[in-house]
């Protein structure tokens, strides 16, 4: 049932909450990989009352960010604000298994990397805020005041957190009545749309790891070798 | 106890610096435990001007308190000042220099040799955590959360093996890189030839890719359902997988995954609302 406007207001402030601090977790405290959106997505999840939604969306979003590394100062999605919201939004339809409905699933996963993306960009303004901060700062740090440090320090992790839980809620408001929407709208069979949106992620995820490893002699044969073993475990598991 | 304070005369003469590794003081308890938890939030004011310099002087600070004259005294202030200027380095080995440039302080080395030696530890310190965490242990903690999730694990269990595995790295890594860095002092490049650091990524790169290829279909197993595996859908999807992972592959560097994943997924929802 569609969530009046009052309703979404208030289930946005936990979820908002939980993405400010998971925003802080991808570089500013304390990068416990809190933010992996295998994490983000399943807290997401429980936080809307099911876990187990949350964790096949941030299975599928952990998939994606295989690719993605934070290396030095490049610039990359943000996965953990906007995971967070994915889970909650994949909760929003569910099966009698636990499994995200398909049309929240697919909209969950637009959602996560669509916001990280958003987020990607929302950590270079962050970044440029702490520069101009601290741009008239300079002299006091030079005179070596301990203030100066620490105040710069609890700006920067403060704005952090207050970036993390504007993209959440941003994320959520614009997330869940999208999901609504669809699900209540989706046309094609449970079982082929599923299939897409996880064709899909696991091809990147396939890909990441044959390129991230390629350097060092032998990946790739371990690689399809452990692939083929996979494979005869589904098949005889089954 | 570190030689500044006794009133020691430290220099530059290796003999000396010899001397400062075999007599190295240990690191107080309660000082190693704030370090540690400041170097947590070392990146807390990263930006692009002085990157993550005002880190440093804040995780180096509880060490300079024990300079003489404490937090008024001259000698602080003019280490704090140094110790807050441009640096960078990975977050988890920025420990490394945090207890070396937190020794060389402490035994009032010269200050042109501490800025000498901070510039040079720049580029070592990010280059060798990039290859080891962010392009190896990340990586590999991801596929062993995967693989748990292909197992059938729940949530809490799934979140855990990751959280659990990972962080014993993570705290690990930045334990030992303070404790090293404050051993070793200005001869913290013979802690970088440590063999975890130079042969870590290639082990476990190969066990990455043994993880990967384990996990992958037993995750895609899970996600879709768990349908028998020799019915249409799921037989589509172990032909489509490796056909779209391909053309990613060949796509390398000229178009991101997840972009492609973002412009297709738009797609079929909206292809499967209005259709």
């Amino acid at each position: 049932m569609p969530l009046d406007l009052a309703t979404l207001l208030a289930s946005m402030i936990p979820v908002a909450l939980l993405a400010g601090l998971i925003g802080l977790d991808v570089v500013s405290f304390p990068q416990a990989m809190l933010s992996r959106p295998i994490v983000g997505a399943t807290l997401g999840g429980a936080l809307a009352g099911s876990p187990e939604a949350g964790l096949v969306c941030g299975t599928a979003l952990e998939c994606l960010a295989l690719e993605s590394l934070p290396v030095g100062a490049s610039r990359y999605p943000e996965w953990g604000s906007s995971s967070v919201v994915a889970g909650t939004v994949a909760t929003v339809g569910t099966t009698d298994n636990g499994l995200p409905a398909t049309g929240a699933f697919a909209v969950a996963v637009v959602v996560g990397v669509l916001f990280a993306w958003i987020g990607g960009w929302t950590m270079v303004k962050h970044r440029q805020l702490i520069a101009r901060f601290a741009r008239p700062r300079l002299d006091q740090l030079a005179a070596g005041s301990r203030n100066t440090v620490v105040g710069l320090q609890v700006f920067g992790m403060t704005a952090d957190l207050a970036r993390g839980a504007l993209l959440g809620a941003t994320a959520f408001l614009i997330g869940v009545p999208v999901a609504e929407a669809v699900h209540a709208n989706w046309t094609l069979p449970e079982n082929v749309s599923r299939a897409v949106v996880i064709t899909c992620v696991a091809g990147v995820a396939a890909a990441a790891v044959w390129k991230d490893f390629h350097a060092i002699s032998g990946t790739r044969r371990l690689f399809l070798a452990a692939l083929a073993v996979g494979t005869a475990l589904v098949v005889w598991g089954a | 106890m570190p030689a500044g304070k006794s009133g020691g005369t430290p220099s530059g003469n290796p003999a000396v610096l010899t001397s400062q590794l075999v007599n190295s003081p240990a690191l107080p308890a309660a000082l190693r435990a704030t370090m540690l938890l400041r170097c947590l939030a070392i990146q807390g004011s990263w930006n692009y001007e002085i990157l993550v310099g005002n880190g440093m002087g804040f995780c180096v600070e509880p060490a300079l308190r024990r300079l003489p004259g404490g937090i008024d005294g001259p000698a602080y202030k003019a280490a704090l000042a140094r110790q807050s200027v441009y640096f960078n380095a990975h977050p988890y080995l920025a420990g490394l220099a945090v207890g070396a440039l937190a020794r060389a302080e402490l035994d009032q080395v010269p200050p042109e040799r501490i800025e000498r030696f901070r510039t040079a530890l720049c580029g070592p310190l990010g280059s060798v955590g990039d290859r080891l965490v962010w392009a190896a242990w990340l990586p590999a903690c991801s596929l062993v959360a995967i693989l748990v999730f292909g197992l059938g694990a729940p949530p809490l269990g799934v979140l855990l093996a990751f959280l659990i595995l990972y962080n014993i790295g993570h705290l690990g890594l930045r334990d030992w890189a303070l404790r090293a860095g404050w051993h070793h002092g200005l001869r913290v490049a013979q802690a970088l030839g440590h063999p975890v650091l130079q042969h870590g990524p290639r082990y476990i790169g190969r066990v990455s890719a043994v993880l990967g290829g384990l996990a992958l279909p037993l995750a895609v197993h899970r996600a879709i359902g768990g349908e028998p595996p020799l019915t249409p859908v799921p037989l589509a999807v172990a032909v489509a997988t490796p056909v779209f992972a391909l053309v990613l592959v060949r796509l390398h560097g000229r178009a991101e995954g997840w972009r492609v994943v973002l412009l297709v997924l738009a797609a079929f929802v909206l292809y499967s609302v209005v259709r």
